[in-house]
């Protein structure tokens, strides 16, 4: 039985990366190697002024003195900081002014990975700002958003256009200093994305971005802020992919949202960067920064997150509830296979008064792979009446992987009531085989599973990327069944 | 409809079935009894596909085709169904959601588009009528904390959805109470025609007196050692299992 499990576990779970593919186009690139003077030539590519370079270099400076964390249950080589390109731009004959003018390759690019550049050809209802390694390349949208006084466009032009909300905001929920990614992401961010939701607006579509990997040996380090005036309301969406290599490459974003008095901000993610192959050879390791703050009274953030790639993500979308009433949410499905390793979780810390969390953590391992959920949730002293309600389930397929689970609680309240509930399956052959006798196959069958688990987090996503994400979870698990 | 013909397998290195011989024709209904650890699950068990046991020997025969060859899902999708003994459970897949996907599966093997919710539900609506089960356990996850009874109910619903050529029930009447054991056999009843059959496990004579078998087997140490009509299951009833084993023994003395 289980030389035969095995096998059928083989077979499936080698089922090719869809997004693996390598676009051939110029490239304007950094000199490989960190140094202030990889600061300053970001910077000056960038057309900078000077705060922004003076943010860079402070941040950089402040690294030299840091650390890489060793806390995260996950293992891999030391990563050679001075062996990464952190600068890369598609060369594009000339800066789009609209829409039509994208190079056709990138557009082709981004065709292919499902994403249209063509407004006329949207998915409904949803903006995209399109990332490739270190520059956005289009944001679709922009002049309807425009009208309703929303502010979509690449971090890049959110420096030169709005120099004092970034002046502002930029650094003021993740500072530099934050860890050792935040503190590099800093020093070396080239794009990503900003959007500004002003007071009493209800964004009219889903925002997205899309980031994509495609040189060799770079770095992708994109800085995302999304800031919610008085009772706005977005919901925001980010997909990646990137291409199969052999090496590892470096994936360090921070995200960064503020959500001020009864205002709203759904932020869901579907990651599926290059895991690696079934070997454990290459793949994106994932560390990223998210943070939110509830700064209002009645605010809410609400994080989903269904991570599939990456061969090692470090993770935690947190959410800080400063505003009385606010309410923090973290829906996560982490899915690891083969020999990916994952340890992400959430933060929910309560400072106002009346402050609601809910985290639903569901985490599936299969291969020989590892998958940690670490979650903390910390009530201050004058936080009176917090309540915080953690599940956290994992799903086990075969006896090759394992699932941790680190909650931390720091209550210093009294009223506060925090409750964690957590349990452990395992996908039996038992179930397996009474699937197959009712004529559903094991690949079927294990879909069928996975996303009757995973439900309670695939229901948050928005309706658009649900299927996609279903689908999604099926395929990254095909097969592993033990 | 299935012919087994010296049927040998064994688990981990033990030898179980040792040479099971059976002949199943459409429209029949063939009970198998036998002691505790005979090998009646095993038999089941061998012919839905489980692969933890070894086929080590003969041969079987369904629908004209080797049956051995076939994976267990496309042996359920040939029309070959089994209740079982002990229905595991599945957290977080509905009921009707996992019966949906195995209708569609095996309508998708023949060829037939998948049937769409509205048909679906009536479809469903009629199948719940016949086993008297409740809406409520069907939106439930697939046999979680159902009782006892509840799980072997759920099974033959899920025979009648799937209307297969040959069931066999695996000790469905244990566990049920009397009026659970009418309706569960009454469901059998009606499902009955001439183009399918029936193996019935059990230990009861009383679930033969509603499911009239054509013939009775018993199955001691890996074979079938008596075969009969529904009077030998009354005798075995009154005089146990006792005389046939020592028969057996000395024989195989
Ligand atoms: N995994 C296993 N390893 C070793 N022996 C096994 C295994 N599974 C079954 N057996 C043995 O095979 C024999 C036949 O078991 P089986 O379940 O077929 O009996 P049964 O006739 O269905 O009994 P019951 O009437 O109690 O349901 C028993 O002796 C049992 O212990
Ligand atoms: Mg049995």
């Amino acid at each position: 039985m289980h030389e035969e499990n095995d096998d059928i576990l083989e077979q499936i779970t080698s089922s090719e990366y869809k997004y693996g593919f390598v676009t051939d186009i110029e490239a304007d690139e950094a000199p490989k190697g960190l140094s202030e003077d990889t600061v300053r030539f970001i910077s000056a590519k960038k057309n900078e002024p000077v705060w922004m370079l003076e943010y860079r270099l402070k941040a950089y400076r402040h690294w030299l003195t840091m650390e890489e964390p060793k806390w995260p249950n996950v293992e891999y080589p030391p990563i050679n900081y001075q062996d990464i390109i952190y600068y890369s731009a598609p060369k594009q004959k000339i800066a789009p002014d609209s829409l039509d003018d994208i190079d056709p390759e990138l557009r082709k690019t981004f065709e292919k990975l499902g994403i249209s550049l063509n407004e006329q050809k949207r998915l409904t209802g949803v903006a995209v700002d399109a990332v490739i390694d270190s520059v956005s390349v289009a944001t679709t949208f922009k002049e309807e958003l425009s009208k309703v006084g929303v502010i979509f466009c690449s971090m890049s032009e959110a420096i030169q256009d709005h120099p004092a909300l970034i002046q502002k905001y930029l650094g003021s929920v993740v500072p530099a200093t934050d860890n050792f990614f935040s503190a590099l992401n800093a020093a070396v961010f080239s794009d990503g994305s900003f959007c500004f939701i002003p007071k009493g607006v209800r964004c009219p579509m889903e925002l997205s971005t899309y980031f994509r990997i495609n040189a060799a040996n770079t770095g992708q380090f994109e800085r995302t802020l999304i800031v919610a005036e008085d009772e706005a309301y977005v919901s925001y969406l980010e997909g990646c992919t990137a291409p199969m290599r052999d090496e590892n490459q470096l994936h360090a974003a921070v995200v960064e949202i503020v959500a001020m008095e009864k205002a709203e901000v759904k932020y869901s993610t579907v990651q599926n960067w290059y895991p690696g192959d079934k070997e454990g050879k290459g793949g994106i390791y994932n560390f990223v920064t998210k943070r939110g703050i509830c700064a209002g009274d009645h605010s809410k953030i609400s994080w989903t997150q269904v991570e599939t790639g990456s061969s090692i993500t470090w993770k935690y979308p947190s959410v800080i509830l400063k505003g009385d009433y606010s309410i923090g949410e973290f829906y996560s499905v982490a899915v690891t296979n083969n020999f990916q390793q994952a340890d992400t979780g959430t933060k929910m810390v309560h400072l106002g008064k009346n402050t609601k969390s809910r985290i639903v953590s569901k985490g599936i391992s299969a291969g020989k792979s590892q998958n940690s959920y670490r979650g903390l949730v910390s009530v201050a002293k004058n936080a009176g009446n917090a309540r915080n309600f953690s599940q956290c389930d994992s799903l086990l397929l075969g006896d090759k992987c394992g699932a941790h689970t680190f909650p931390y609680i720091e209550v210093k309240n009294n009223t506060a009531v925090v409750e964690h509930e957590a349990t452990t399956s395992k996908i039996g052959e038992d179930q397996i085989f009474y699937c197959n006798q009712r004529g559903i196959d094991t690949e079927t069958a294990v879909a069928l599973i996975v996303n009757g688990f995973a439900k309670e987090v695939m229901n948050q996503l928005p309706m658009e990327f649900a299927v996609e994400a279903q689908k999604l979870l099926a395929i990254s698990l095909e097969g592993s069944v033990g | 409809m299935l012919k087994i013909n010296n049927l040998q397998a064994r688990i981990e290195e033990k030898e179980i079935l040792k040479g099971i011989n059976l002949d199943i024709k459409p429209g029949e209904i063939h009970a198998i009894m036998g002691p505790n650890g005979s090998g009646k699950s095993t038999l089941a068990s061998v012919l839905a596909g489980r692969s933890d046991y070894e086929v080590t020997g003969g041969s079987v025969e369904f629908m004209g085709k080797d049956l051995l060859e076939l994976s267990p899902e496309d042996r359920a999708k040939e029309g070959l169904f089994l209740a079982f003994q002990y229905p595991v459970e599945i957290p977080g897949v509905s009921t009707t959601n996992f019966i949906k996907s195995a209708v569609n599966e095996k309508r998708k093997y023949l060829g037939l588009e998948p049937l769409d919710a509205a048909q679906f539900l009536r479809n469903m609506k009629e199948k719940m009528k016949l086993v008297e089960i409740d809406q409520s356990l069907l939106s439930r996850s697939l046999n979680e904390g159902f009782s006892g009874g509840e799980k072997k109910r759920n099974e033959i619903f899920q025979m009648a959805m799937l209307e297969p050529k040959l069931a066999i029930l695996d000790e469905t009447d244990s566990g049920l109470d009397i009026d659970a054991l009418r309706i569960v056999a009454n469901g059998v009843n009606q499902l009955r025609s001439k183009d399918n059959a029936f193996l019935v496990v059990t230990h009861y004579q009383r679930l033969l007196d509603y499911i009239v078998p054509d013939f009775v087997h018993v199955l001691y140490k890996g074979r079938i050692v008596r075969s009969g009509t529904k009077e030998l299951a009354k005798e075995l009833e009154v005089k146990g299992y006792d005389f046939i084993k020592a028969e057996v023994d000395q024989e195989l003395a």
